[in-house]
């Protein structure tokens, strides 16, 4: 499996948000230069894990987020945690939003 | 022999028991299904109910700060604190403290201070790196990491693979080989700081356990100075054989942990659900299932107990601590098991806890030496001789 998420950005609308699947999985959003602004996961405590996730997304406008790309998978926990640690090794820390949450334990990959 | 707890076990487990009911499980109402940590301010409050209660550092031994409770009664309350969904790798959020790495009671003074006392401190946390891609259950002949001597210092080379919590480290134990013509005479232990030059954590491994990652290594020229040798050199193998054999103990302790509370709730569920008219717990089928749960139960609580009896009256107990090991990590995956037949559907969603610890039940046949090699150590003591 990849570290980085590699599935194609698509634009963070209701419209496209309706088409998610109900599953649960790690996202990535971005601001309209493509840079990350926010790495999520939906977990069960999610009513229709990735669709509810994002549609919150989408109403909020979370970090001027414009776009957004998932992956559905089970082991949402470790994989957030790879996601938020792959970030920080390329752009020196985790995305913007992220910051702005209760700290999250992240290691450090190199 | 008495198999009854003394009046102080039986309150001391009613204490664990009650705490572990009342502050941890409420708790994970809240929290993802597969979380690992608490938030902070929690654990600090419930850290310093466990220092009150006077268990805190549980495993620490008494001449290094822990509380001066025996092995047996350790063994009774890490039945208790793994009664909860996290509580098979995660057991009470870590509010008890812990030991940390076994080996590093054996450390030189010097190594202590940077490393042991820090870690029972909580300061520091360390790893611990045995298994490389080329195999784990005998790593004496699979071990391809080389250590080459330069100067004073230790030059290393290769990698490790399934290393849990190295990413997080501050430092860890990486086992090298410094001898090729020795053999399991030829390993050496090395203590690395995460920050040394060369050392390298390439990616997370993703398992059946999502909390509690574990991760792939990579040294790349990573230069240890000679006090960081940890032990001798070339005799890496022996450091802390007793203590490996010692953790075999708590590690049955939280599969049984875990069985206790699947049977609980399949004893709960049978009396309260309705099929064709009538309860579950009126099928024999039914029935079977929960007695073929106790009896599983049973068996790896004696056999534990009975290992940690002999531990604490230091008497040898090694073939004690594997047949424990093996029998509650496979009797405890079965008991999870029946359990979620008991739920039907409900016992595998991610709104109980079963399914969670179906995944991680499953790892402990594996860890901390898998089912095939504890036989392998109960046949070397039974049959005598270490033939292979
Ligand atoms: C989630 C997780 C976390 C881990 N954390 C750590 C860690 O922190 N540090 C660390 O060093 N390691 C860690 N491990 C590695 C673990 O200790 C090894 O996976 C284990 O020792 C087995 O080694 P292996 O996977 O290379 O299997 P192998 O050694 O290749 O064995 C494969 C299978 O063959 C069986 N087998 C081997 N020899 C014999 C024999 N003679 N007769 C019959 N059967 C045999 C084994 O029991 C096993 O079932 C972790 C593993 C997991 C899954």
């Amino acid at each position: 499996m990849q570290i980085r998420l590699t599935k194609p950005w698509r634009p963070l609308t209701a419209e496209e948000v309706r088409k998610l699947p109900g599953q649960l999985g790690v996202y990535e959003l971005a601001d309209a230069s493509g840079a990350v602004v926010y790495i999520g996961f939906a977990g069960a405590k999610e009513l229709f894990g990735l669709r509810s996730a994002l549609q919150r997304h989408a109403e909020a406008g979370t970090g001027g987020a414009v776009s957004f790309r998932v992956e559905v998978n089970m082991q949402y926990t470790s994989r957030f945690k790879e996601l938020l640690m792959s970030h920080r090794m390329d752009h020196g820390d985790i995305p913007p939003v992220n910051r702005t949450e209760p700290p999250v334990k992240v290691g450090r990959l190199s | 022999m008495d198999l009854e707890l003394s009046d102080e076990q039986g309150l001391i487990v009613d204490t664990v028991r009650k705490f572990v009911r009342n502050e941890i499980v409420p708790l994970e109402a809240d929290m993802d299904p597969d979380a690992s940590d608490l938030d902070e301010e929690n654990h600090e409050r419930l850290a310093s109910q466990v220092k009150q209660m006077g268990f805190y550092g549980l495993d620490i031994p008494p001449e290094y700060g822990g509380p001066d409770i025996d092995i047996v009664t350790r063994t009774l309350m890490a039945i208790e604190m793994a009664q909860h969904r996290a509580g098979l790798y995660n057991a009470c959020y870590g509010v008890f403290g812990g030991a940390g790495l076994a080996q590093l009671f054996e450390a030189n003074e010097d190594q202590k201070q940077r490393y042991l006392f820090p870690t029972l401190r909580g300061e520091r946390h360390g790893f611990f790196g045995l298994t490389e891609p080329s195999g784990g259950s005998d790593p004496a002949r699979a071990i391809q990491t080389t250590a080459v001597k330069d100067g004073d210092d230790w030059v290393l080379n290769g990698g490790k693979i399934f290393i849990s919590g190295a990413d997080r480290a501050d430092y860890g134990i990486v086992f090298a080989r410094t001898d090729a013509a020795k053999g399991r005479g030829g390993i050496t232990c090395f203590i690395i700081d995460a920050d040394m030059p060369g050392f390298h954590v390439r990616r997370i491994v993703h398992t059946l356990r999502s909390t509690s990652y574990a991760t792939e290594l990579q040294f790349d020229n990573l230069r240890v100075p000679p006090k960081n040798i940890l032990g001798e050199v070339d005799k890496g193998f022996a450091i802390a054989n007793d203590r490996l054999s010692r953790q075999r103990i708590p590690y049955s302790a939280g599969c049984i942990g875990v069985a206790v509370k699947a049977q609980e709730m399949a004893i709960a569920y049978a009396n309260q659900r309705t099929t064709f008219g009538d309860l579950l717990a009126t099928r024999q089928a039914i029935q079977w299932m929960i007695v073929d749960n106790e009896i599983d139960i049973r068996t790896s609580r004696w056999l534990t107990l009975a290992a940690a009896d002999k531990a604490n009256k230091g008497q040898p107990y090694r073939t004690e601590a594997a047949m424990a090991k093996l029998v509650a990590s496979e009797a405890g995956g079965r008991v999870v098991d029946r359990s979620m037949q008991i739920h039907g559907g409900y016992g595998m969603t991610k709104d109980l806890p079963l399914e969670r610890w179906y995944r991680e039940i499953r790892i402990r046949r594996i860890g901390e030496g898998p089912s095939e090699v504890q036989r392998l150590i109960m046949a070397r003591d039974l049959l005598g001789g270490s033939f292979h």
